[in-house]
């Protein structure tokens, strides 16, 4: 697939915008500070209704005015689609496609698939847990949008029974008698969302398992594509689960014949965990067992890649993860073959993500920017950002557009 | 910021649920620029709701005497309740003319983000009305989301050994709408509730 238009009104810089993009390579060309990333971001929100650089809506709302719309016109196969984004501060989001009735914006998840390469990538070698735990939910809603759902649920409930164990612990240090008593009877309320926390969660984390499983083969010849150095770049889920990580090493995979990604079995394990440390959970106030708490390792020659890798290396392992995903998404048939059995992706025709690379190249040294570029080049659409053109590598050809403040303009 | 009696006003209807400062304002103005008979009308209505107005010391349901409409009402059936989260789903019930038992308002769902735990409720109430045995069935119809859930659990394990059966409004498809625009949540929920319309073994 990819994006043959995008048009912007009140999105970040933009008063409004409106860019004819072709298949291939799209290059956007200018200086720091005049919006290049506001177009690929705006791009990226309609494939995952959220930003790769902020965690709120509004500032991509320009200041001063009351909302954003991002319209997109995306093509597959011999079909195009229209996907009209109108971003409210504080408010829903409204979404409409093909100039139909409003949908939930939620509706509008796998209309358009990007994999987004940025700087920010990473901290998901560097960074803390919950960037790779992202990066996991959301290659699944890439593949899977009804796991969106899922997951906000999840967060629910998980909130719900974080205040449900804070206010118990508050009661319980204060002491007095009758707030004790109405705790006890809150408490007694702990066990449904007990029973709902390991449900959802074992669903996640099945999903998560299998996600890794599938990953693992095609991160690790990412990772030596992109380095031409023969690290041994190994990806593994970490589970909360005690039982799950009483092994050693403790990260799992799914061998054939393993039971791990089983979601009855997972849902017993967790609510056997929530038993166990229901008493370190009243004293802390928190909630201590479930996917919320687990962690994508990454391990480069079996060492740790946080703190043992080196920058270079860092930057080859977060461009593997994201080159595995594109591949993962149908975006290269000669992965094809060991394509995940528990995503039936019926991918049809033109399946391929759009690939945006936002000013990745500047962070590169020589060579890992070209071969990143030959890696890419099949692509049916890249989107790239950079400051100077000359960062871009002399494989990636294509149409340049001129970015200066508000405006884009093609060469 | 307007002078004492106008900001007064603003302020008070920007307490009002769904009603943002924006909203209050314009409201305020619109009342201003009323004729008082108008007026009038309005404080009379706020006045009267809140003199004669009160809830049914059974159900919980809005009423004007001590009990309400629907608990005073002989023709309908004392074998069930149907337990609700608000008054105005009551409503929403009875527009069916689908349930002839009686109700059950329990004043929200649990909610520990909001502090509103099972004591809050009126829970205690409802089981005391199963204690003489003359209800057969309590339908638990909660609002389908995390909260609603979470009530609906906890009362079906509340009321799991008291000879009653419990049941729970089912989830499906919109009547009137198209399969393919459902939801993936709701159509999963639509199949795990699925009802046999024809048996030939």
């Amino acid at each position: 697939m990819y994006v043959s238009h995008l048009s912007l009104l009140d999105f970040r810089s933009y008063a409004s915008a409106d860019v004819e993009l072709e298949p291939g390579v799209n290059a956007f060309v200018g200086r720091n500070g005049r919006g290049k990333t506001n177009l690929v971001e705006a791009i990226g929100y309609v494939a995952t209704l959220g930003s790769h650089r902020v965690a709120t809506d509004a500032p991509l709302i320009r200041s001063g005015a009351d909302r954003a719309v991002v319209r997109t016109r995306i093509v597959r196969g011999d079909r195009a689609s229209t996907v009209e984004l109108e971003i409210t501060q504080g408010k829903a989001n409204r979404a409409r496609i093909n100039r139909g009735q409003a949908v939930r914006a939620r509706d509008v998840l796998g209309v358009l698939r990007t994999v987004l390469f940025a700087p920010e990538d990473l901290s998901l070698v560097k960074g803390e847990p919950d960037g790779r735990r992202r990066f996991m939910d959301q290659l699944l809603v890439l593949m899977m949008p009804r796991v969106s759902a899922v997951l906000s649920e999840y967060e629910r409930v998980l909130r719900q029974r974080s205040a449900l164990l804070k206010s118990a612990r508050a009661s319980r240090r204060s002491g007095g008698s009758s707030r004790a008593e109405s705790a006890a009877a809150e408490l007694a309320t702990l066990d449904v969302w007990d029973a709902r926390l390991a449900e959802l969660g074992a669903e996640i984390l099945s999903l998560r398992i299998q996600l890794v499983d599938a990953l693992r083969p095609a991160v690790a010849a990412a990772y030596e594509q992109v380095s031409d150095a023969d690290g041994d770049a190994e990806i593994a889920y970490r589970s909360s689960l005690p039982a799950l990580s009483a092994g050693n090493p403790p990260e799992l995979s799914t061998g054939p014949g393993d039971n791990f990604a089983d979601v009855g079995h997972l849902r017993d394990l967790l609510l056997e965990a929530l038993v166990t440390a229901r008493p370190q959970e009243l004293e802390r106030g928190v909630s201590l067992v479930g996917p919320h708490r687990d962690d994508l390792v990454l391990t480069l020659g079996g060492l740790p890649a946080k703190g043992y890798a080196s920058h270079g290396e860092s930057w080859s392992f977060a461009l593997a993860l994201r080159l595995a995903s594109f591949r993962l998404l149908g975006g290269d048939p000669q992965n094809s073959a060991d394509s995940p059995a528990f995503w039936d992706p019926d991918l049809g025709t033109d399946a391929d993500p759009v690939l945006i690379l936002d000013d990745v190249f500047a962070e590169l040294d020589v060579r890992r920017r070209q071969r990143l570029g030959d890696l890419v080049l099949p692509a049916r659409q890249v989107l790239v950002t950079a400051a100077v053109a000359e960062d871009i590598p002399a494989a990636l050809e294509g149409v340049r557009f001129h970015v200066e403040p508000g405006t884009v303009t093609r060469d | 910021m307007y002078e004492g009696a106008v900001q007064d006003l603003i302020d008070e209807l920007g307490r009002l649920p769904g009603v943002g400062p924006k909203s209050a304002q314009r409201i305020a103005f619109h009342l201003l620029a009323t004729d008082d008979q108008e007026v009038k009308r309005l404080v009379d209505a706020l006045t009267e709701v809140k003199l004669r107005v009160q809830f049914c010391a059974l159900c919980g349901n809005v009423a004007e005497a001590e009990r309400c409409r629907v608990c005073l009402d002989p023709r309908r059936s004392d074998d069930v309740i149907c337990v609700v989260e608000e008054p105005k789903d009551v409503v929403a019930i009875e527009r069916t003319r689908e349930f002839r038992g009686r109700y059950h308002v329990l004043g929200g769902a649990i909610n520990p983000i909001e502090n509103v735990g099972p004591d809050d409720l009126r829970i205690s109430e409802l089981l005391a009305r199963l204690a003489d045995g003359t209800v057969q069935e309590v339908i638990l119809a909660t609002d389908p989301n995390v909260e609603g859930e979470a009530t609906a659990t906890y009362l079906s394990r509340l009321m799991a050994h008291m000879g009653i059966t419990v049941s729970r409004l089912a989830s499906g498809l919109p009547v009137g709408g198209d399969l393919e625009y459902a939801d993936e949540v709701t159509l999963g929920r639509a199949f795990e509730g699925r009802r046999v319309i024809g048996n030939d073994k």
